[in-house]
């Protein structure tokens, strides 16, 4: 490597600028807007890729329904990091191309969120997480997300039928209360059917580790597991390793049955569609709209995706009947008495907890029959 | 003039090579995404509307600049002397994560001697960690280049360790995350600007060490090392001090730029640190032909780039990637346009003397 040869004057230095600017004079600006004054724009930011067979594909789906509307146009930018870089896309979606509603769809964007709502009143911010919004916050800002755990009640109820060992395993990110609530939902399914079922659970420790989570569904492999669900970002490894073990699977955020045509089983996934078409339906009447949307099965914000080919009648016609239990709102799965896997009761006899209980958006335990500990 | 290197040709030089380099770039570029199925012209358009069509692209491509001048000086400063570092990565999260733990010490203290301590720790820890690799090299003969690669991973490695561990913070469930450094201890933005003081950071350390390369003696001896480090030993130069503090200030740089990233931006270390500043600092670096001043214009640049990747995604439905995929051939581009320095007549000095030894006479 040379050093630098030579310094550079002011002279050169003011002949660079005048050349950037001429090539800035030269080409005329044109930023596309909406054709039409009534038109919506609507933004939306991914933290990973749109076709990762999981949660960003689940919003992107979601967002796609929307681009089938009249009048509404569709800005989306996906790998955008929860950092200033999400508050930067989603000022450049206001500025130029003038959304005037942005689903901000990872746990971290919540605070940029946030601060970019307070800067622009007039545009409406939503997020996907289990944040919750308070009074006191941006009134143009919101926060929905789904009782995904029913839809993986029910995948339980499902592995425990087609299981023949009664051993399942669960791939989970991190023990943080969301990822509890689906392991223990998916456990307390399967015992219904088998009271002696266990779930093994294995924390890779972050969002997105392919190489982990493959390692995790290989070692599950050889302990005689022959179910296996997860809860991480993009599922897409855990399914196709699973197939290629021979053992079955339950997906997770959307529909991953092309991955394992052989032993996917069905699984629990998001009906963002739904929750989307929605908020631009609200927004363009003008009604009031929710600034905390939780809902599941009932409210049609999650979903199970169909029976895969190995899924005993016997084992449908029992989920079908525990769906239709969710359904008129009878159901309710944390009810007591209930002990964790150390023995403690946790939840004693006579008490239950509804979906729409806060206390389960803290839960830190794992229930009865879960193999496995919180501190990951 | 002295700011010339007493050569302007050499100057137009310098300035026409990554020029022209670019233009060729963003022409290979404009291949790429044909086949992608955008059309070339509209992309250059907007990749100028992103970038500085408008006062909010301005502010935006500032912003990305801001950490690139830093972390690109990391790795021009070194190259002074011939070194090439490239752990500019690492010396911010070193910084970054140094920012953090002073402000729990002091978090008594004023805020704005908090932030001076802030400062000193993030410039120090950036400094050090640079110096390690610059000190490597000098006294047990280890490829600088190397190891300061190296030390980008340990640095991301330590600071996962502390972030998970020692310094975690367990309100923040889902990304693991340090402690914060407190709302009052944050240095906000430059008034009347989104844009926050690491573009003053930026701009301040490249024209002083500009300075301190071009105008002071150490600046002198510095060039004199990389040009020929025996020769400059056999003149008594104190080559390995040179070396250890020009790596100590160029890392103090890098560390600066994570020191911006806590105190201006994230409040708190994590993993949100680690986004390829430092390595795009050394594309940075490269395309200024390692001229501190020359960082200054190139980092806004580059910075443009960055900030209208998502239009590219909006607007043409172009993946991601793409902002990757140019990044990618300017890189390539400009390193295959380094042997054509010195082979273009028109930009060398005109000879001294004439072929018959006679002294030529320039034209006053």
């Amino acid at each position: 490597m040379k050093p630098s040869q030579s310094g550079i004057s002011r002279r050169t230095v003011l002949k660079m600028i005048a050349a950037a600017g001429a090539t800035g004079a030269a080409a005329s600006l044109r930023v596309p807007r909406a054709s039409g004054a009534a038109a919506l724009v609507v933004g939306a930011a991914y933290v990973g890729p749109k076709d990762d067979y999981g949660w960003n594909q689940g919003h992107a789906q979601g967002v796609a329904a929307l681009k089938k509307i009249d009048g509404v146009k569709v800005v989306e930018e996906e790998n955008v990091p929860e950092t200033i870089q999400v508050q930067k896309t989603m000022e450049s979606m206001v500025n130029l191309d003038g959304a005037g509603l942005i689903f901000a769809t990872s746990f971290g964007y919540w605070e940029h969120m946030l601060k970019v709502a307070a800067k622009y009143p007039k545009v409406q911010f939503l997020h996907a997480a289990p944040t919750v919004w308070k009074e006191g916050m941006p009134t143009n800002a919101g926060s929905y997300n789904g009782y995904i755990d029913e839809a993986q009640y029910i995948a339980g109820i499902v592995a425990g039928y087609t299981s023949k060992s009664g051993k399942l395993g669960f791939v989970g990110a991190k023990p943080y209360p969301a990822s509890l609530r689906n392991i223990n939902s998916f456990t307390l399914g399967a015992r219904v059917v088998n009271p002696k079922a266990t779930t093994q659970v294995i924390f890779t420790g972050d969002w997105v580790l392919p190489v982990k989570e493959a390692e995790a569904v290989n070692s599950l492999a050889d302990q005689s597991i022959d179910v296996v669900t997860c809860h991480v970002d993009s599922p897409k490894v855990v399914i196709e390793t699973a197939e290629k073990r021979g053992i079955y699977s339950s997906g997770y955020h959307v529909n991953q049955s092309a991955l394992a045509p052989k032993r996917y089983l069905g699984g629990a996934e998001w009906n963002w569609e739904k929750v989307y078409t929605d908020y631009v339906k609200w927004l363009r009447e003008g009604k009031s709209w929710p600034h905390l949307l939780r809902g599941g099965l009932k409210e049609g914000i999650v979903r199970n995706a169909p029976y895969g080919r190995p899924v005993s009648e016997r084992a449908r016609k029992h989920a079908d009947s525990a769906r239709a239990k969710f359904m008129d709102g009878t159901f309710v799965i944390y009810n007591g008495p209930l002990k964790d896997n150390s023995g403690k009761t946790v939840i004693a006899a006579g008490k239950a907890h509804g979906q729409t209980d806060v206390w389960l958006e803290s839960m830190d335990w794992l229930v009865e029959g879960v193999i496995g500990s919180t501190r990951s | 003039m002295r700011a010339l290197g007493g050569n302007p040709r050499g100057a137009a030089e310098a300035l026409t090579i990554p020029a022209g380099a670019l233009a060729v770039s963003l022409i290979l570029f404009g291949i790429f995404v044909a086949f992608a199925g955008a059309n070339p012209l509209a992309v250059y358009q907007t990749i100028y509307s992103g970038a500085f069509g408008t006062w909010f692209s301005w502010q935006n491509t500032l912003q990305r600049a801001a950490p690139l001048m830093l972390t690109a000086l990391c790795t021009a400063l070194p190259a002074q002397l011939g070194l090439i570092v490239i752990g500019g990565e690492g010396a911010l999260v070193i910084g970054a994560v140094a920012t953090v733990a002073i402000a729990s010490v002091v978090p008594a203290l004023p805020p704005p001697a908090v932030v001076a301590a802030m400062l000193l720790a993030g410039i120090g820890a950036g400094g050090l960690w640079i110096a390690l690799a610059g000190g490597l090299r000098h006294y047990r003969g280890v490829n600088e280049t190397i190891s300061s690669l190296l030390l980008n991973y340990i640095a991301i490695a330590l600071m996962n360790h502390l972030v998970t561990g020692p310094m975690r913070d367990p309100a923040i469930v889902h990304r693991p995350s340090s402690w914060p450094i407190g709302e009052r201890n944050m240095i906000g933005l430059i008034p009347g600007m989104d844009v926050h003081w690491g573009l003053v950071f930026g701009v301040v350390a490249c024209v002083a060490t500009w300075v301190l390369m071009q105008h002071t003696v150490f600046g002198f001896a510095a060039r004199i090392v990389g040009g020929n480090g025996r020769a400059a030993r056999m003149a008594g130069l104190s080559v390995g001090r040179l070396a250890l503090v020009t790596c100590f200030i160029a890392g103090g740089a890098a560390g600066l730029a994570g020191m911006t990233e806590i105190a201006a931006v994230h409040g708190r270390a994590s993993s949100s640190l680690v986004v390829g500043y430092g390595y795009t600092g050394i594309l940075v670096a490269f395309l200024a032909r390692q001229n501190p001043l020359a960082v200054i214009p190139v980092a806004v640049l580059l910075g443009g780039l960055e900030a209208s990747g998502g239009l590219l995604q909006r607007w043409h439905d172009l993946p991601d990637a793409s902002v990757q995929v140019m990044r990618g051939i300017i890189f390539l581009v400009i390193l295959a346009s380094e042997p054509l320095y010195g082979r273009f007549r028109v930009f060398q000095p005109a000879p001294a003397f004439e072929p018959d030894g006679v002294l030529r006479q320039e034209p006053a």
